[in-house]
């Protein structure tokens, strides 16, 4: 078994883009259920929004990158207003359920084969990152063992991680994050103090959800594909296992989660498939390796929420529930 | 003082583990006895070597005016560059995996028809095949001179999808109402529900393989569905329960469960699609109504489940105790009813209903993959929720209302690939207006 190659690929998982994605979508994450306490179980909807937003503007309308990026931010937030109008009065498990489906439907909507033109449906869309590699600004060449565009995607995602991390950092000190923390701990005294909780609320799931768009075209352009497979409730059941890890009210727990998440996903498969190869282990084939790894992550979750809920970096003063 | 504390949660912690242990073994000991099985057969009845290697598949079954097979037509699916080709089984049938879904076109080739028969006027080929949500597509070639494919009037199309979607509606509260007794009852919204519907079909197609009887299989799959909720109850829930876990750590438990019990399905019985015996029927007509013998089947048997729960709710002291215990669990407590053994029981039966659901969820669809149950949770979501969280006769309401909806919408045009969004869509704006539901009690749910 090539212990380096193993160990080379999965420390290469620690920065790639789409452990960037995960953590600025689990860092959305963190803002509705680690501060506020907001039970969005539709964040792969959010990134969804994000990813076909900026590729349809693109593709279809033909905008330069920068609106393209706004057009998906805002499309994100307006999908968080729609969900929130109806759902943020209600108790936490309205919440849960309504926005999954509410994940679900922007899935199907994008898979239907009625707007094939504009959506690709289950096939998806591609070829819509050209405008963002034409300003690189790393001339061709070799940076750390990757070419420019590598270099490139990954300097340009961890920056915007970095810049919200810092951001999120910001507002959590700030007194609007402290009143976001109050209505975590007890909505009814904050909203006795006379603050608008239902507004507060949907800021938050706003900001939660921006982030998530955000963490959407960091996941598509270097794939350079959207495919709707890749938003079903998974990824978001990904991206809490992710926050669990990490810790549910920080800032840097998400990127943390993001890191151990993909670590031991590539750990484990080298592992396993260099088992296989070697003949040690013949009860299981590659496929089978891969659904493996699934069943862990169901059962880190478990074990996670069961016996550490607080995370690597959480306090457990600090969380959601009691 | 401090140390007696922290070794007294030390040791429940350790019981916890021991005991989410237990649950994992059991459900690996359940999959390991049915997994030799499922592997040692060929999984497809239709041995073509493009089927097996997709998890979708268009697929039919050829047969001529006199309703005999015919065997050794080629037929072509293509979409892009992908080309799929087989040849119809001696039994007729033709499968064709592939990669993805989307449209296709099929051909059937005419000229390795065999002589004298021929397509039915007006029967398109090549055409343009689209997949709705299901893994596997269907593609009907009539045949025979002269016959012309009746073109189905509306009210005729309407009737026939009120009982489809009634049908559907019925296997629906199979399983959502187990989940709103355990709403009710304990309070956990619980994720892992979909995969207790896809394990009553998989242990059938399992315990078909090992060639037990038909009805046997089904029985046993039943009491392997009811097993799994005890040992869910016994190994996870009470434990937790018994710590004080809250609602919403609870929730996420259940996510994480219903991950690991998807792969592990997965892990043994593969990605493919499968078919239960009897999958393939001929509708009959009962007078206006044409409806295939499955459905029918699967109509009357959910009814009858059913109607036999709500009389043990409403009559026996059993179901008194249930609904006290929704009620109020620390009022029931009080009165001496013992609510641990009511919630063990609620989740036996929960597991028990979700799997039987899950056998005519497979016939319904048709076919039986790992996914199958989470494909549906959503939906069994919006008929809880619809009906109002925690409300038995709720649920069964809002079941048989998603379950008409979803397919009386393809009826007055919405594209059959969307047929779940309308019902997703519905139980939002229901919430917006009556967020109890339809027979929830009016209080403050936020």
């Amino acid at each position: 078994m090539d212990f380096g190659f193993i160990f080379s690929s999965a420390a290469g998982e620690l920065f790639s883009p789409t452990t960037a994605a995960y953590a600025l979508a689990t860092l959305g994450l963190a803002v509705h259920f680690g501060y506020t306490g907001l039970l969005n179980f539709g964040q792969a909807g959010f990134m969804a929004v994000g990813a076909y937003g900026f590729a349809i503007s693109t593709l279809t309308f033909h905008v330069p990158f920068f609106v393209g990026l706004l057009i998906a931010v805002v499309a994100s937030a307006i999908f968080a207003l729609l969900l929130g109008i109806p759902t943020l009065r209600l108790r936490a498990d309205y919440l849960a359920i309504v926005t999954i489906a509410a994940a679900e439907i922007v899935r199907y909507i994008v898979t239907t084969n009625q707007l094939t033109a504009i959506t690709g449906s289950a096939n998806g869309l591609a070829a819509f990152e050209g405008d963002f590699y034409a300003m690189n600004p790393f001339p061709p060449g070799t940076y750390v063992g990757m070419n420019n565009r590598d270099f490139f995607i990954r300097v340009v995602a961890w920056a915007v991680v970095a810049v919200f991390c810092t951001l999120v950092w910001l507002l959590m000190r700030s007194p609007w994050g402290r009143v976001l923390k109050g209505i975590r701990e007890d909505e009814n005294a904050v909203r006795s103090l006379g603050k608008n909780v239902y507004a507060y609320k949907m800021q938050s799931l706003i900001i939660g959800g921006a982030l998530g768009a955000l963490a959407g075209m960091i996941f598509t352009i270097p794939r350079g594909a959207v495919q709707p497979a890749n938003y079903g409730t998974e990824l978001t059941f990904f991206l809490y296992t992710c926050l669990l890890l990490g810790g549910l009210g920080t800032v840097l727990g998400p990127v943390v989660g993001a890191m151990i998440f993909w670590v031991v996903l590539s750990l484990t498969q080298g592992i396993l498939y260099g088992l296989i190869e070697s003949g040690t282990i013949t009860w299981l084939n590659t496929v089978q390796a891969g659904q493996l790894r699934y069943i862990l992550v169901g059962v880190a979750l478990m074990l996670l929420m069961i016996f550490r809920p607080q995370g690597v970096l959480g306090n457990k003063k600090e969380l959601a529930f009691a | 003082m401090r140390s007696t504390t922290s070794g007294l949660s030390q040791r429940r912690r350790g019981r916890l583990l021991r005991a989410v242990g237990s649950v994992f073994a059991a459900t690996a000991a359940l999959l390991l006895i049915v997994a030799p099985a499922s592997s040692a057969t060929t999984p497809s009845p239709t041995p073509s070597p493009s089927a097996t290697q997709f998890t979708n598949s268009i697929s039919g079954f050829l047969r001529g005016d006199d309703r005999a097979p015919i065997p050794g037509v080629t037929i072509t699916a293509t979409s892009g560059d992908f080309t799929g080709t087989t040849k119809s089984g001696a039994n007729g049938a033709w499968t064709i995996g592939v990669p993805t879904q989307g449209t296709y076109e099929v051909k059937l080739d005419e000229s390795t028809l065999p002589q004298g028969i021929k397509l039915a006027e007006g029967q398109e080929n090549p055409r343009n095949v689209t997949f709705s949500q299901t893994s596997n597509l269907s593609v009907i070639f009539t045949f025979g001179k002269g016959i012309v494919v009746e073109q189905q009037n509306f009210m005729q199309n309407l009737l026939n999808r009120l009982v489809a979607g009634l049908s559907f509606g019925l296997l629906l509260a199979l399983a959502s109402v187990g989940l709103s007794l355990i709403f009710g009852t304990t309070g956990l919204t619980n994720f892992a529900h979909g995969e207790m519907v896809t394990l009553g079909a998989v242990l059938v197609f399992a315990f078909n393989q090992m060639h037990l009887p038909f009805w046997l299989a089904v029985i046993l799959a039943v009491i392997g569905g009811g097993l799994f909720g005890y040992v869910q109850d016994a190994g996870l829930w009470k434990p937790l329960r018994r710590r004080g876990t809250g609602l919403v750590p609870m929730m996420i438990v259940s996510i994480g469960l219903a991950l690991s019990v998807r792969y592990i399905i997965q892990f043994y019985f593969g990605g493919a699609t499968q078919q239960l015996p009897f999958a393939q029927s001929v509708e009959i007509l009962i007078g206006p109504i044409s409806i295939s013998p499955n459905n029918l089947l699967s109509l009357l048997v959910s009814a009858v489940v059913i109607a036999a729960l709500g009389v043990v709710l409403l009559k026996t002291r059993l179901g008194k105790a249930t609904r006290a215990v929704a009620d109020n669990p620390a009022l029931a407590a009080a009165s001496g009813i013992d609510v641990d053994s009511v919630i063990r029981i609620v989740w036996v039966v929960g597991g028990m209903l979700a799997a039987l659901g899950g056998i005519l969820w497979a016939y319904y669809r048709p076919g039986v993959t790992f996914d199958m149950g989470s494909q549906i949770l959503l939906l069994i979501f919006a008929s809880v929720t619809l009906g109002g969280l925690g409300t038995v006769w709720g649920a069964l309401v809002g079941s048989i209302i998603v379950g008409i909806f979803v397919e009386l919408t393809t009826v007055f045009g919405l594209a059959a690939d969307l047929k779940y969004v309308g019902a997703l869509f519905i139980m939002i704006v229901v919430l917006l207006f009556r967020p109890q539901g339809i027979l929830g009690r009016k209080e403050r749910v936020g």
